[in-house]
């Protein structure tokens, strides 16, 4: 267990020299020898455009990509899981194979392509919102209610989610399919059946139970691709997150930004990896180590 | 699969299996079941037939193109019609040619940084499992480090301080993701290091450079060809990215390109779907067929997938691998 954390904390550490060096290879060195120090104080640097910290550009579009992340990313563990397994159950039907194509045919989408298909042949047809956090005329003549806030904040975090959710939907469903896979083909699965269980029991209780395992592992290493996916979504739908913010600086050179965002998503992708590491102690008891 | 062969796919699918096997059949045998596997999967048949087709294009395409295909040959997002069967783009160029264009760039940038992330992948996971030792953590080590830290975000800081050139881009995406090829690597060097007929060969007096390229490389080949195919499709993906971002190369045509530059053209206030749709769909596709081959290709060599005890028919305990076991 110690052994992981302190993996952990070299991980950040190589994250911090490569983001240290790639920067220091820019012409005029915009990247100070003092930056691991800086860093320790928690100093980010300032932005270039600004000239304000780099903390308080990132920190409100982190509050606005949060929710549409957990959003997307609830959409698809929920759908995943259902659909790997019901796959994985009917395995060789109409229904595994249909499923298989739909799932193969999201996954392989570019997000900011399927974004923009959403945005034209959806967004319209369905009447949502298509670009922005919220509606501009919203609050302009008196203050608006709580609910009428949160469903407006809704409507515009719907289709970003959705793009996000329907690409991962098809890495979920695939990686869940193929680790109940794996599991059904175990004994005790076997002796599960042997011993008279119904099908919804061997499947739910003893196969995705199993299968949780390397699902947990597989959905934390997939938060860097979570992270990536939003950089294009949020920039089609013009949603103020993290990753329009990233747009933002690329197309103004604003370096120390740049390496601010990097070191935050590389630190909360090594985190949840700690975390799903940690998890993996809880749900299977052989591993102790 | 057909039933006339049964034999030697019985003997394909424990090629990978048993070391005595391996040993008995020479390096000649293992492309013809790698041939055999694909070929008797139906979705791989498809695969390889749109990637065949998209090489085919991007080969011959761009040489049957009489002009630039940015020439402005009508209106600005002209409606697709007889004349353009799939519309024009932002500047009014036909977007066929310009489709074709970006098949050949699009590919080989796929290609090219699937080889060069085969190559750095491939030298250290056959390093790191033939050598094992000292080398083998150090070089495992370093992997997992890279492993963990999110691919995109590094890969768009690469390419937003080296970017806007094709070669820059191309060393980038490989060089980002050699490690999953490399652990993979290293996996099968590990088993096949073991296996009696290299342990044989070394007792002969066969030094490293021929235990490696004679007797490992071959083994671990097909392994190696079915990632480098699903490399192929995740270094499109990629290059679609970057090229989204701004940050791809400014004088290339590429299918990635095409969808950004509709996209900063305002195609979303003209309603030109077919300027962003057609090059999403052959991306989709290219990616696809590569997800087909290299999967049916990994199914083939880990033939365990196929089992599973819960079968669908409820008189069935177990379905059975589709190849006949050993007779």
């Amino acid at each position: 267990m110690i052994k992981r954390v302190l993996f952990a904390l070299v991980t950040v550490w190589v994250a911090i020299t490569l983001n240290f060096l790639l920067f220091r290879t820019l012409p005029g060195n915009a990247v100070s020898a003092l930056y691991v120090e800086d860093l320790a104080h928690g100093n980010l640097g300032n932005s270039l455009t600004t000239e304000g910290p780099v903390w308080d550009e990132i920190k409100p579009a982190l509050k606005n990509t949060l929710p549409m992340i957990m959003l997307g990313t609830g959409f698809s563990i929920i759908f995943g899981i259902l659909a790997g397994v019901i796959a994985s159950w009917r395995r060789g039907t109409w229904v595994d194979r249909g499923n298989m194509w739909v799932s193969l045919a999201f996954y392989s989408m570019p997000p900011q392509w399927l974004g923009l298909m959403l945005f034209f042949f959806v967004a319209t047809a369905v009447g949502l919102p298509q670009s922005g956090l919220s509606s501009p005329d919203l609050g302009v003549l008196s203050e608006p209610s709580f609910a009428a806030y949160w469903s407006d904040r809704l409507q515009h975090m719907i289709l970003p989610a959705l793009t996000l959710g329907l690409v991962l939907y098809g890495d979920y469903t695939l990686i869940v399919r193929s680790a109940m896979l794996e599991t059904l083909g175990e004994d005790y699965v076997l002796t599960a059946r042997a011993k008279g269980l119904s099908n919804w029991s061997i499947v739910w209780k003893h196969g995705l139970r199993n299968a949780l395992l390397p699902i947990v592992t597989l959905v934390a290493l997939s938060l860097g691709f979570i992270i990536g996916g939003t950089f294009t979504i949020e920039y089609v739908f013009s949603y103020p997150g993290v990753g329009y913010e990233t747009v933002q600086a690329i197309d103004r050179r604003d370096y120390p930004v740049l390496q601010g965002i990097f070191l935050l998503l590389t630190m909360s992708v090594i985190l949840f990896n700690l975390i799903a590491d940690l998890l993996y102690f809880k749900l299977d008891p052989r591993v102790t180590s | 699969m057909s039933l006339d062969q049964p034999l030697q796919s019985a003997e394909g699918l424990e090629l990978g299996t048993t070391p005595e096997d391996a040993a008995g059949l020479g390096s000649g045998r293992r492309p013809s079941f790698i041939r055999q596997a694909v070929i008797t999967q139906p979705q791989a048949i498809v695969g390889l037939a749109v990637l065949g087709f998209f090489v085919l294009v991007a080969l011959v395409g761009p040489a049957l193109l009489s002009q630039d295909p940015k020439t402005k040959v009508g209106p600005v997002f002209g409606h697709p019609s007889a004349e353009w069967p799939l519309g024009l783009d932002g500047g009014g160029a036909n977007m066929i040619p310009l489709l074709i264009a970006g098949a050949r760039v699009s590919l080989e940038v796929g290609f090219l940084a699937a080889l060069v992330a085969m190559f750095i992948g491939g030298s250290v996971g056959l390093a790191s499992g033939f050598f094992g030792g000292r080398i083998d953590t150090v070089l495992m080590r370093f992997t997992d480090y890279i492993l963990v830290i999110p691919d995109i975000p590094l890969m768009v800081m690469a390419a937003a301080l080296f970017g806007r050139s094709l070669r820059n881009i191309i060393i980038i995406i490989g060089i980002i993701y050699w490690t999953s090829t490399a652990r993979l690597i290293r996996a099968q060097v590990l088993s096949v290091r073991e296996r009696v007929y290299v342990k044989r060969s070394r007792s002969l007096g066969a030094g490293n450079n021929r235990l490696i390229f004679k007797h490992i490389l071959p083994q671990v080949a097909p392994l190696l060809i079915a990632n480098m195919v699903l490399m192929v499709a995740l270094a499109i993906f990629a290059e679609t990215f970057i090229a989204f971002l701004g940050l791809g190369d400014p004088s290339a045509i590429s299918w990635g390109k095409l969808i950004e530059n509709a996209f900063t053209d305002h195609a979303v206030l003209n309603d030109a779907w077919w300027a962003i749709l057609w090059p999403g769909v052959c991306v989709t596709l290219v990616i696809l067929a590569c997800t087909m081959v290299g999967q049916s290709m990994e199914d083939a060599l880990n033939p365990r997938l196929r089992v599973g005890h819960l079968s669908v028919n409820r008189f069935r305990v177990r379905v059975l691998p589709r190849k006949p076991p050993k007779p």
